[in-house]
């Protein structure tokens, strides 16, 4: 086994340059190269599930902070249209794995056609999301001290001015006033915002593997950046699979 | 020698090969719409607590979906799985100790918050925003309740 590996490298070299010009001198194959760079994507893709993460936890806290605030702005958000770009982003998903496929087969045509749907599906869910963000802008549900929607059923607190907060006294109980709506947009805009951008550079991505997979250039021994665009776009996808039910279904 | 490389890569490009295939793909497809339509049909009902569990729950189920097949986990080699996993787990770690620390506090959490506590004027609160009126109450609770 040990004597085949070091037979490999010595001898690599001279292979390469002939079979593959993918192949970088300080991978013994074709094979390792392509670990090697799916590793580091998949740390790329742990350090993205612990940005998202941090905002899940403080998005849970402050669902706990204000119960009663955040089931009622659940309700504004559209089900059907959560919906509707879940299915879109699976979809996405779906053709994406047959565009990796169809690069590990060499199959130029299929790829092309496999990374376009792709990236039809990313625009239609960023079309459905600027109908979702056009809707709050109108209504006033907007994050932190822009929110200015008044048909809540708690008051929302008002900042006192400087001068107030030195003249008042700390007598009697205060009028219960809340900013948990404002808050559950901040984390709302945050996070499909957030989520949103992410789309958006998948769409850049995707679209600089489908200019080279035009080209030609992919093939059962060199299709790396299509299984790492690939992986880069499911992740997506999963982070979409939680923001649904928890922004959409729990009302 | 340059033939003995290209069997070993021809190999593995077999081997890759055989793993996954448009049938595998479809049917992953077919069970993550048939768990989102799922998910959105029990959330028309209220199961209290409940809504939220089920929610991740199935959320969970359509995750390990995609990471297995779609992202290759189930034929890949391990160390891909284990590093995912890594992420997740310190993502739980950081959760409970999040859980732990805001459940303890008195300024938090509405059902920890002691009715006798008001808020102060900006600029002059203690950390937190609210002090203790009934100074009295003190010796009965300690930290929560």
């Amino acid at each position: 086994m040990s004597t085949t590996s070091v037979d490999l490298h010595s001898h690599g070299h001279e292979a390469e340059h002939v079979h593959d010009p993918h192949h970088q001198h300080h991978f013994t194959t074709m094979e390792q190269q392509f670990d090697t760079s799916k590793i580091g994507m998949w740390l790329f893709l742990v350090t993205e599930v612990l940005l998202f993460g941090g905002l899940f936890v403080g998005f849970g806290m402050m669902q706990a902070r204000y119960p009663v605030e955040f089931v009622e702005a659940h309700t504004h958000l559209v089900r059907w249209q959560g919906a509707l770009n879940t299915v879109v982003l699976l979809i996405s998903s779906f053709t994406m794995v047959l565009a990796v496929q169809a690069a590990k087969k060499g199959d130029k045509s299929k790829q092309v056609l496999f990374l376009a749907l792709t990236i039809v599906c990313a625009c239609v869910f960023l079309v459905v999301k600027y109908f979702e963000y056009s809707h709050k802008f109108e209504e006033g549900w907007l994050p932190g001290h822009f929110y200015s929607y008044k048909g809540d059923s708690l008051p929302a607190c008002q900042a006192p001015s400087p001068a107030e907060a030195r003249a008042t006294t700390p007598t009697g109980p205060p009028t219960p006033c809340t900013n948990g709506y404002a808050t559950f947009f901040s984390f709302y805009f945050m996070m499909t915002g957030l989520h949103g951008f992410h789309i958006l550079a998948g769409i850049a991505v995707l679209a600089w593997i489908l200019a080279r997979a035009n080209r030609g250039e992919f093939n059962g021994t060199y299709y790396t950046p299509v299984e790492l665009v690939g992986l880069y776009w499911h992740l997506v996808d999963l982070i979409w699979i939680y923001l649904f039910p928890l922004y959409y279904l729990i009302q | 020698m340059s033939m003995h490389t290209e069997s070993v890569s021809t190999h593995a490009a077999h081997e890759e090969h055989e793993h996954g295939g448009v049938a595998v793909y479809s049917k992953t497809l077919i069970a993550l719409l048939i768990l989102t339509a799922i998910t959105v049909f029990a959330a028309g009902f209220d199961f209290g607590q409940g809504n939220v569990v089920i929610a991740l729950v199935i959320a969970t189920i359509k995750a390990s979906l995609v990471a297995l097949f779609f992202m290759h986990l189930k034929w890949d080699k391990p160390v891909n799985a284990i590093i995912a996993m890594a992420g997740f787990l310190f993502l739980g770690i950081f959760l409970m100790f999040c859980l732990l620390d805001f459940d303890s506090r008195n300024n938090f959490l509405p059902q920890n918050m002691k009715p006798t506590m008001v808020p102060l004027a900006p600029g002059t609160a203690p950390a937190g925003g609210v002090i203790r009126v009934n100074p009295s109450a003190e010796g009965e609770g300690g930290e929560k309740k």
